[in-house]
């Protein structure tokens, strides 16, 4: 297995197979928090596995959008983990600029989402899709930015050779990873952003958006939502890892150690923490961007 | 080759002219631009065509009318378009509710000789030529904005539009003669010789303005968002599409007369761009009209295009080639995307205006259903226009991004920071576009109708679905061939500005094709999991049941989310830019009687630049009201006072 090729591939086919994972991590963990013992790890697996066994319902009022939202949403985020490097090793996709690629995946999966929710006219559903268009898209610079950082840094344009090259550690490379992780924490609907725990309120993001999703469907974009856990949760992963033996099953092994640690903290976050109110999520991702921004200035400096 | 390009600028307008019928107009603007596109392929293709010279009698030069590779790509969309919209505007005009309020000749005598001056504009190689075709242009359209001009919205917007552009011809005429004087004649193949770098800023500035203003860029793009949405929609399609894009083609054939490039130019232009395209999707987010959203959102694909020229000079300055051709293939790309997609929704507004008599999105809901075609198509300019895969839009977006990101890690601070700018600002705008096609699409085509009086009627014709289908298809294939049509832009490009191709350019397009192959990869991996999809529910229960609605259930189509409340929030975040106008009657007490809300979102430039630019010209000029007495007798003493001023002059 010294081959990189086939290290991608492995990494590429280890991310599918463990990504619903982390929503049990996650959940794991709050529950510990809140003093419950909490459902099975690979809960995420069995659900996704029991709907994808069952027939469907749609809306009366949906077209044919709703139908082709699900194939869309899952075939963009299986594309845009091609991008994502992982474990030091470089992604089955590495070319300068693959992280826009990366983001307009996310943009088309949003989008669809979007549109679905719409179809469905349901006001919740507006409500939710309304929201989501608006942070995502004040998430996006902060995104590009944080990036555009780290290329100046390391001379690289791809993700595969900048995310592995930015370390040691220094002062703007901590402030990408916290601009990183606020939208890590926007972009998958998770506490301060949106409470995935709550099904229908009124303060809900993404979960109000495939209320009407069902089955097969519901599978599909279950698992293109932890997909997105991992891809994002990876490139924060890869640019934090401050150390690497070489040693491909090593860095692999830190790199899932890293992702679960990375979970972890996102439960113990949603543990601490109460939901922003949606006035203050704005703010939150234009400090993201800010904070980007100042790391890119430090950079260029 | 030229003549016929000429030849099919002349029948376009002679068949308009004869009044014969609409026929006759729309089907001579095909068959003109189809022959037309015969020179432009053959220029783009390589072949050198030989420009045609006429001596000529008036001023300096010659009557000179030259093919270039530029010239050939901007014809090239303006021909396609024009063809595509004359089709549409045939099966538009047809309906039984038309109002014939002016004949259809005339409509189609300004629409052909607006298609025939396009042309000229983009093969006219003398100054003269160029501002003679120039003002062909704006009349043109002008008469066409006003075609409805019983309404005194429309009659406002098309003087509003008169008085825009003439103020831009008035930059352009000085620049033309500063350009001119200098080189001894008005032939632009002898423009830019023995131009000092002092003269080139003005003349750059005057270019920005003059141009600018046509192609509609903040603060110059007052008159847009009025003219689009009154004038009929496959003349909107048409202006929006590419008469715009003429100021685009303006400014790129002047630049290049104005010598090496200065830092500021790119940077400004840059910055023009980045305004314009934020700005631009949030006005386009605050509207409710539908047409007056996709003419907003015409500044912002302008917008992104100036922001492309932006990269590429400030590449051309930085002597960094690759992200100089990158800027530029991407600006010229998103030329013709946009020419695609913009005119595409246009048409498909039309249609959903002609089967629903309304442009209110508000009003509107679950179009699909009865026009899936119309549905499909606009789904189609939607995720194109917001740069989305695996669609045209997105191939010009990444070439802008990959060019920002080359410059960026290679270049100083003072390139690498507004090309960092630009990446901010392209994200922003993504999202954003994303969010408003959302709202556009979502709202108009799906859920169901939020009024009984608007319910749509069916699916329009074949005529006018046949070009919204062929630009579609367009949209689908320059997305699927990215790197093909990149490589045609760029060769544009390199001979445009003299360039050899760079070396590293050869890298950048082994990027491109990794692109492309993952947007066939992503094709067909919805394909797969759809097929996947159908055959793991074969033989279950597919049920179809009420949207739930958290156990309320007396849910009504007006119920749903409309437009405004998709985009409240962010037209909230950014209130201080938009000044949105509410008015509302708040629901009050325990059982609330009525309630109402509204909300408007004026033009900033227009409320907040203009107005007070003119009240303030207007008050000053009225004080020189107390010359005008009405009375014969002054008039005369004004006469003899002059007389005797001028005598005095001359004998002094």
């Amino acid at each position: 297995m010294k081959h990189p090729h086939v290290i991608a591939v492995f990494n590429y086919f280890l991310a599918l197979a463990l990504a619903p994972l982390l929503t049990g991590v996650v959940n794991r963990v709050k529950a510990r928090f809140a003093g419950r013992s909490g459902p099975p790890l690979f809960q995420a697996y069995y659900d996704i596995a029991k709907l994808l066994r069952k027939g469907a319902v749609y809306g009366a009022q949906t077209s044919w959008i709703f139908r082709a939202s699900a194939p869309v949403i899952l075939a963009s985020g299986m594309i845009a983990l091609l991008t994502v490097p992982f474990g030091g090793a470089s992604a089955p996709l590495a070319f300068g600029g693959d992280i826009i690629v990366l983001a307009y995946m996310l943009g088309l999966m949003r989008f669809f989402t979007i549109v679905a929710a719409l179809d469905t006219g349901s006001s919740f559903e507006g409500m939710g899709a309304s929201r989501e268009a608006f942070f995502s898209a004040l998430a996006e610079p902060a995104l590009l930015l944080g990036v555009a950082a780290l290329a100046v840094k390391t001379g690289w344009m791809s993700l595969s050779s900048m995310l592995p090259a930015a370390s040691p550690v220094s002062f703007e490379l901590i402030l990408v990873v916290a601009a990183f992780i606020i939208v890590y924490l926007a972009e998958n609907a998770r506490i301060p952003i949106d409470d995935p725990a709550t099904h229908l309120e009124l303060t809900m993001i993404h979960e109000v958006m495939i209320l009407d999703h069902s089955g097969p469907d519901f599978g599909c974009i279950e698992f293109a939502s932890s997909l997105k856990l991992w891809i994002l949760g990876a490139i924060i992963v890869d640019i934090a890892v401050p150390y690497r033996s070489g040693w491909w099953f090593v860095d692999c092994a830190e790199g899932v150690a890293g992702m679960l640690v990375l979970a972890a903290a996102v439960g113990t976050v949603e543990s601490a923490m109460a939901r922003l109110r949606l006035l203050r999520v704005p703010q939150l991702l234009v400090a993201a961007g800010a904070l980007s921004t100042i790391a890119f200035l430090l950079v260029v400096r | 080759m030229f003549l016929a390009s000429g030849a099919a600028s002349v029948a376009c307008a002679v068949a308009g002219k004869d009044r014969l019928g609409s026929l006759i107009g729309a089907w001579g603007a095909v068959g003109a631009s189809a022959m037309g596109c015969i020179p432009a392929l053959e220029a783009l293709c390589g072949r050198a065509i030989a420009p045609l010279m006429r001596s000529w009698r008036i001023l300096m030069g010659s009557f000179c009318i030259k093919l270039d590779t530029l010239s050939a790509f901007f014809l090239l969309a303006i021909l396609v378009i024009t063809a595509f919209t004359a089709i549409y505007g045939l099966g538009y005009d047809k309906g039984k509710d038309v109002k014939k309020t002016v004949s259809r000749g005339a409509i189609w005598f300004w629409f052909n000789l607006l298609g025939a001056s396009m042309a000229m504009v983009c093969v006219a190689a003398n100054a003269l030529l160029f501002l003679l075709a120039w003002e062909t242009m704006a009349l043109a359209s002008f008469f066409l904005v006003a075609h409805e001009h019983e309404k005194a919205d429309t009659r406002r917007a098309a003087w509003i539009y008169m008085i825009a552009t003439y103020l831009g011809a008035a930059c352009l005429l000085p620049m033309f003669l500063l350009l001119g004087s200098k080189a001894g004649t008005l032939d632009f193949g002898l423009f830019g010789s023995g131009i000092s770098p002092s003269l080139a800023n003005a003349c750059f500035a005057l270019a920005l303005i003059g141009f600018g203003t046509k192609a509609g860029v903040m603060p110059f793009h007052v008159w847009l968002p009025d003219a689009h949405p009154a004038a009929p929609t496959h003349v909107s399609a048409l202006m929006s599409g590419v008469m715009i894009k003429t100021g685009i083609y303006g400014l790129l054939r002047c630049m290049t007369f104005f010598g090496p490039p200065h830092l500021w130019w790119g940077v400004t232009l840059l910055a023009i761009g980045a305004v314009s395209g934020v700005l631009g999707v949030l006005f386009a987010l605050a509207q409710h009209d539908l047409k007056r959203l996709l003419a907003y959102h015409s500044v912002e694909n302008i917008g992104i295009i100036v922001m492309g020229l932006g990269i590429g000079f400030i590449g051309l300055y930085a002597k960094a080639p690759v992200t100089a051709a990158l800027g530029f293939s991407g600006a010229l790309l998103h030329v013709v995307n946009h020419a695609l997609f913009k005119s595409l929704l246009f048409m498909g507004a039309g249609a959903v205006y002609r089967k629903t008599r309304t442009r209110e999105m508000d009003l509107l809901g679950g179009v699909m259903k009865k026009m899936p075609v119309t549905g499909a198509t606009f789904l189609i300019g939607a995720i194109a226009i917001s740069g989305l895969p695996p669609l045209n839009g997105f191939v010009s977006e990444f070439l802008l991004y990959a060019g920002s990101f080359f410059g960026i890690i290679r270049q100083s601070p003072s390139v690498s920071l507004p090309l960092a700018l630009a990446v901010a600002a392209l994200a922003l705008i993504g999202g954003l576009a994303a969010a408003c096609f959302a709202k556009a699409f979502g709202i108009v085509f799906l859920g169901s109708p939020r009024s009984s009086s608007h319910e749509a009627e069916g699916e329009v014709g074949p005529l006018m679905l046949g070009p919204m289908i062929a630009c579609a298809g367009l949209c689908c294939l320059i997305g699927l061939t990215g790197p093909l049509a990149a490589g045609k832009t760029a060769a544009v490009v390199f001979t445009l500005f003299g360039m050899t191709p760079p070396l590293e350019f050869a890298s950048a397009s082994a990027i491109l094709y990794k692109v492309c192959g993952t947007l066939w990869a992503l094709t067909a991996m919805i394909a797969v999991f759809y097929f996947l999809r159908e055959r793991l529910l074969a033989g279950r229960s597919i049920r179809r049941a009420p949207t739930w609605d958290c156990g309320y259930t007396a849910g009504t189509g007006r119920m749903q989310y409309t437009g405004s409340s998709f985009a409240q929030p962010i037209i909230d975040l950014f209130s201080k830019v938009l000044k949105t106008e509410k008015v509302g009657q708040f629901p009050a007490r325990y059982f609330p009687l009525e309630a109402g809300f509204a909300s408007e979102t004026p033009d900033a430039g227009n409320e907040r630049i203009y107005r007070p630019i003119f009240t303030y010209v207007n008050s000053f000029l009225a004080r020189f009201g107390v010359l005008q007495r009405g009375r014969i007798q002054i008039y005369v003493l004004y006469l003899v006072i002059a007389l005797l001023v001028l005598l005095f002059w001359r004998l002094r």
